[in-house]
């Protein structure tokens, strides 16, 4: 693992992070926690998608829009989940997915 | 070992050990906090790829935007001090063993992969190349999925104010009702 850091680094990295977020996901109970974990994956697919255009494709420019499209999403998403959660907390006073098991109240 | 190598596994390994931490931690204002460092590791590793714009727009978005959103609704919602439940040893046991599971699989197909792509004349990722491509109508250019961004954007903007301004039904009021924290 000396060599150069090239491709293979980033994706090693992205899969990583990914695997993070996803046991992160099963793990925890509380929808804020499971929001990050949900925050750690796109940030490994923006990165896996930054690495191969900087390293598969460098003519083209493909990867940086779909990743400036994934933040701006991302950000919308963070947004109307945290408007969700405060929401459940008013009515059900905690935020943990398991006691929030009814959808009507 | 050249610097910039010496500086990727430094930026990696702060990557993914305050990712893990983030995961891991009981404290969930910690875990905030860490995930706030993992976005701006992150970030980092854009900086050493030399996607400035990207870097800069990670920062701005994550590390100022919705990590602070987090935090806010961690004020919000928690309750100061109080640790996360530990999770069940089984479902720790089966949530690691699929994510490393998961892993392996990936990195065995990664690795017995070799991408092949164009090599040919690097295009400089500026901010004025972004611009044209971004705003731009012919072949290639990205105008359409730059509106249909900002229709989401305005509808999640909408939605956000319907769900967090809905008035609270009667008897549910939020002042009487809160949970009386034990001595």
């Amino acid at each position: 693992m000396t060599s150069e850091p090239g491709l293979y680094h980033f994706l090693f990295i992205s899969a990583a992070l990914f695997f993070i977020g996803v046991f992160g996901f099963f793990t925890r109970r509380n929808l804020i926690t499971m929001l990050m974990s949900i925050e750690l994956i796109l940030n490994s697919v923006n990165l896996n998608f930054i690495a191969f255009n900087k390293y598969v494709w460098p003519g083209k420019m493909d990867g940086l829009f779909f990743t400036l499209f994934v933040i701006a999403i991302a950000a919308a998403e963070a947004a109307v989940a945290i408007a969700i959660i405060i929401n459940l907390y008013r009515s059900h006073r905690s935020i943990d997915v398991e006691i929030a098991e009814e959808l009507k109240f | 070992m050249s610097a910039s190598t010496i500086i990727f596994y430094l930026l990696a390994a702060f990557t993914l050990v305050n990712a893990v931490l983030a995961v891991c931690t009981r404290q969930i204002f910690r875990a905030a906090i860490f995930l706030l460092f993992t976005l701006i590791g992150v970030a980092g590793l854009y900086f050493w790829m030399q996607y400035e714009f990207i870097a800069a727009v990670q920062i701005v978005v994550y590390v100022g935007g919705i990590t602070v959103l987090i935090i806010f609704s961690i004020f919000l919602t928690q309750q100061a001090g109080e640790l996360l439940p530990r999770p069940t040893f089984t479902r720790q046991l089966f949530a690691g063993l699929a994510a490393f599971c998961g892993f392996a699989l990936t990195m065995l197909q990664v690795y017995q992969h070799s991408f092949t792509g164009d090599q040919s004349k690097p295009l400089d990722p500026s901010v004025a190349n972004i611009g044209h491509q971004m705003l731009g109508v012919d072949e290639g250019g990205y105008a359409l999925p730059f509106e249909i961004v900002s229709i989401l954007l305005l509808a999640a903007l909408i939605g956000c104010i319907v769900i967090a301004a809905r008035a609270t039904p009667a008897g549910k009021s939020n002042l009487s009702e809160m949970p009386k924290k034990e001595p």
